[in-house]
């Protein structure tokens, strides 16, 4: 069986992890699922997880963001309760990308609606000659 | 199409890349692979005996274990890898939690394999968010418009 562990994190003003472990639990699909802080873990075989999870993401399409994990919940050598706690690998990148999911699920809101977003103007990278003339101009004699 | 992502275990990117219908060639994968069928408990920290040759492929064998450790992980997406969608300077891939120099290694393999690439940084206002969603959303159309 080939088996894939993915985890739901909810940003959601509307969607609570316990909604969608019950959304899940009501599926009666044959997966493993775990209800954490940021969302939920599923894992279970590759189509049926997908499938599931497809249907998740309908309930809150700006909300909920989905990415692949490489363990399955409650494996001992990653899970805290074994490891006397501290941040799982892994915690520190969620973290960091945690706190742009609002900004993220605003962008995929106004790009539904079809604005196209102002091109910012970049700075451009000092030309070398420029440069020469400002080192000459600021020399003390 | 396989999308590179990197940093290779974004939230974001990954979930992105799948929304808007292309497969994301991310680390995690890789991971869960080594861990579900040769039973590793933490990889790369336990590697089997054919990561160190894959590792060898990109550093010699003077280059630090974790480089060339980490290097086999990320082997089977880089080889795979159609295109490539790649943030700047992120900040968990610094310090303790990574490895400037297997960073700058990917980075320089992806360029060299002059497949489409984009070029971000993450974005710190609502403004940048709209720009880093819409130019991952044209890219990943331009992937698909491109194959037709």
């Amino acid at each position: 069986m080939d088996t894939l562990t993915k985890m739901v994190v909810i940003n959601s003003e509307k969607v609570l992890p316990s909604d969608i472990v019950i959304k899940l639990y009501q599926s009666k699909a044959d997966v493993m699922i775990k209800e954490t802080c940021f969302g939920v873990i599923v894992s279970g075989e590759r189509s049926v997880v997908n499938t599931l999870l497809d249907e998740i993401r309908k309930m809150d399409p700006y909300g909920i963001f989905i990415k692949e994990r490489g363990l399955a919940p409650g494996e001992q050598y990653r899970c805290r309760a074994t490891r006397r706690g501290g941040a799982r690998p892994g915690f520190h990148s969620i973290e960091t990308e945690n706190k742009m999911l609002p900004l993220i699920a605003a962008a995929l809101k106004a790009l539904d609606k079809g604005e196209i977003p102002k091109q910012k103007q970049r700075k451009k990278k000092l030309d070398v000659e420029r440069f020469k003339e400002i080192i000459k101009q600021t020399e003390v004699s | 199409m396989k999308v590179f992502i990197y940093p290779t275990n974004s939230l974001v990117l990954s979930d992105l890349v799948e929304r808007f219908g292309h497969e994301p060639l991310a680390i995690m994968q890789e991971i869960g692979k080594k861990v579900r069928t040769q039973s590793l408990d933490s990889p790369p920290i336990n590697i089997t005996p054919e990561d160190p040759k894959l590792g060898l492929k990109y550093a010699a064998v003077e280059v630090p274990s974790g480089v060339r450790g980490r290097m086999s992980l990320f082997d089977p997406l880089i080889s795979n890898a159609d295109a490539a969608i790649v943030v700047h300077d992120p900040a968990p891939s610094f310090g303790c939690m990574g490895c400037a120099r297997t960073n700058e290694l990917v980075n320089f393999l992806i360029r060299a394999k002059k497949i489409p690439l984009l070029e971000l940084d993450y974005p710190s206002s609502e403004d940048d968010a709209k720009e880093f969603v819409y130019k991952i959303s044209r890219f990943l159309k331009s992937l698909t418009e491109g194959k037709k």
